[in-house]
């Protein structure tokens, strides 16, 4: 184990300043998730377009640097991405923190490429997996208009 | 290991620690610093010894069969219970009742007082310092029989002042359910005042008694209070094992809890009478070999002696609090006049959680969290809170360990 790789430069610049943490405008989807275990807590708000193009998204929420740098990096990464391409960029995200492998999407530039490995650290801490999953599960509740609120520890992930 | 005539000198702290095996290990290659108690304290060798023991010489199932086996095994566990019944000073053995856990010794009560006792509109007053462990259960008994909950308030130093139980008391109160030291703010509460305020309304007394049982001395009869819940493995002791002081009078007149084997007298197809207590109270098999494990936790509390532990955890607790009050990014929270080995903060823009992790690097564990007492993180408008919590383990080395890996947090999180 080795806190640099968990708290990297950029995961504690997003975890200060996290970017679109606001209820943004004219959002016509959103969802709440929830880590019973820690308090943390994320609300995430959509815009979803007729094209099913993330027009906006942003979030509102508290937690520990790890949960909100995560939420930060999600809202920027996929902004003005394909419903489609965000949920595999979703997946991939997730299986660089449960099984360590690198980002294959292809449709991230350089810098959101780095940004988002900057998180990869977390896997060597189990303990604090759910903590950088939470607001992207929460995502996925808002796009796929999902009423029950995301919760770590229902197994409703 | 310290024996008997030790109990009126200071302890040695070296020799104390060196009886719990789990110091041998290195935690992410640093030695163990632990300041979780509150959470779950460790295990003294020859506590864990004592279960292996029982298992490989006298296991058997207990108050069932004549075998030789079955009566040493019955010996055991109810010797356990006339240790702990001394060591709490209850006036009988019927007081003292085997639970898995302090939480189901707290259902135990609200189940059977308040199905028999406790009706619409009536109250149960709990205290906003209360472990989840004595909301919930009288939060079922509130929607089962539309009974109220009232919150007496905690004051700004993490107490509940008598005034407030005081205030809030009326002909309705059925029972008041209150922890002895909050395992959050570190207060001992003046449980002996409230009890004799209770008494002269006759409304009994439930006490949490989780962080006071392992880190006071215990006297059911001077404390006067009716149960008292203890959580065995806050106690040096084995997981599984809780115990509830429960007063004679209540184990006569409140109904059996849960029912199977074990806890009857007579069963016929029309009819099944019970037994008296701990009998009834203890349907199916127990957890044998704890139970007899925990006779081991006592007589270890007994050979250090609980006056040494109580003086050695106030001397390291106060020392913890002037050291941490040194770093100005360290907000402890509550000032109680009477503290346990309690020591809960917030770091200035760094979340809990995060100060655990970096902790954890340096051989530290504290908790991070609500430590199930959610009401009151709301109340100071904080989500969670870091917990160090001290045993009879603990020295000013660690405290110094943990101020200098909380400066590590702020050389972190504020490059």
């Amino acid at each position: 184990m080795d806190l640099k790789e968990l708290y990297q430069e950029i995961v504690l610049d997003h975890g200060k300043n996290p970017r679109n943490k606001r209820k943004c405008k004219d959002f016509n989807k959103d969802a709440e998730g929830h880590n019973p275990l820690c308090g943390d807590k994320v609300h995430v708000f959509l815009k979803l377009n007729k094209e099913k193009k993330v027009e906006d998204i942003s979030f509102e929420g508290e937690g520990c640097a790890i949960s909100i740098a995560s939420a930060s990096i999600m809202t920027e990464t996929i902004k003005g991405k394909e419903f489609n391409v965000a949920k595999k960029i979703l997946e991939d995200f997730l299986n660089m923190l449960k099984e360590g492998s690198k980002l294959r999407i292809n449709s991230l530039n350089e810098d959101q490429n780095t940004t988002m490995m900057s998180l990869s650290g977390v896997k060597q801490f189990p303990m604090r997996v759910k903590c950088a999953t939470l607001a992207w599960h929460t995502f996925l509740h808002a796009a796929e208009n999902k009423k029950e609120k995301v919760n770590t520890e229902k197994g409703n992930l | 290991m310290l024996g008997a005539n030790s109990k009126d000198k200071f302890m040695d702290i070296k020799s104390v620690k060196s009886q719990f095996p789990i110091f041998k290990n290195k935690i992410n290659g640093k030695p163990l610093i632990y300041l979780d108690s509150a959470n779950s304290s460790q295990k003294p060798g020859r506590v864990i010894d004592r279960i292996s023991k029982f298992y490989s010489k006298e296991f058997s199932n207990i108050g069932r069969s004549v075998h030789t086996l079955a009566v040493t095994a019955t010996n055991r566990f109810e010797e356990t219970r006339d240790l702990v019944k001394k060591y709490v000073n209850a006036k009988s053995r019927e007081e003292i009742i085997f639970t898995k856990n302090a939480t189901e010794g707290m259902n135990l009560v609200a189940s059977t007082y308040g199905e028999k006792f406790i009706n619409k509109g009536d109250e149960i007053l709990i205290t906003e310092l209360e472990h989840h462990a004595n909301y919930v259960p009288w939060h079922f008994l509130r929607q089962r029989k539309g009974a109220v909950i009232k919150f007496a308030k905690c004051n700004d130093k993490g107490e509940v002042e008598i005034d407030e139980i005081k205030k809030l008391i009326s002909n309705k109160t059925k029972i008041i359910g209150i922890t002895h030291l909050s395992n959050v703010t570190g207060a001992i509460l003046p449980i002996k005042k409230i009890v004799d305020l209770a008494k002269t309304k006759k409304i009994p007394v439930l006490v949490d008694g989780c962080q006071g049982a392992p880190h006071l001395k215990l006297d059911m009869q001077e404390l006067g209070c009716d149960f008292y819940a203890m959580s065995c493995h806050k106690m040096y002791g084995p997981t599984g094992v809780g115990i509830l002081y429960a007063k004679k009078e209540w184990v006569d007149k409140l109904p059996p809890y849960q029912g199977g084997g074990g806890m009857i007298e007579e069963v016929k197809k029309d009819n099944i009478t019970f037994p008296g207590s701990p009998t009834k109270y203890e349907a199916g098999t127990l957890q044998t070999a704890e139970v007899v494990g925990f006779s081991e936790s006592i007589r270890f509390i007994q050979d250090v002696g609980i006056k040494n532990i109580m003086q050695h955890e106030k001397e390291i607790t106060e020392y913890g609090v002037q050291e941490l009050k040194k770093n100005n990014s360290v907000k402890i929270i509550g000032d109680p006049k009477n503290r346990g080995s309690i020591i809960s903060f917030t770091i200035k823009g760094i979340h809990p959680h995060d100060i655990a992790t970096i902790l954890d690097e340096d051989g530290v564990a504290i908790r991070a969290g609500h430590h199930c007492c959610q009401i009151l993180h709301e109340k100071m408008g904080i989500a969670a809170s870091a917990r160090a919590s001290l045993g009879v383990y603990n020295s000013k080395e660690d405290i110094d360990v943990l101020s200098n890996a909380i400066k590590k947090c702020n050389k972190i999180f504020n490059k």
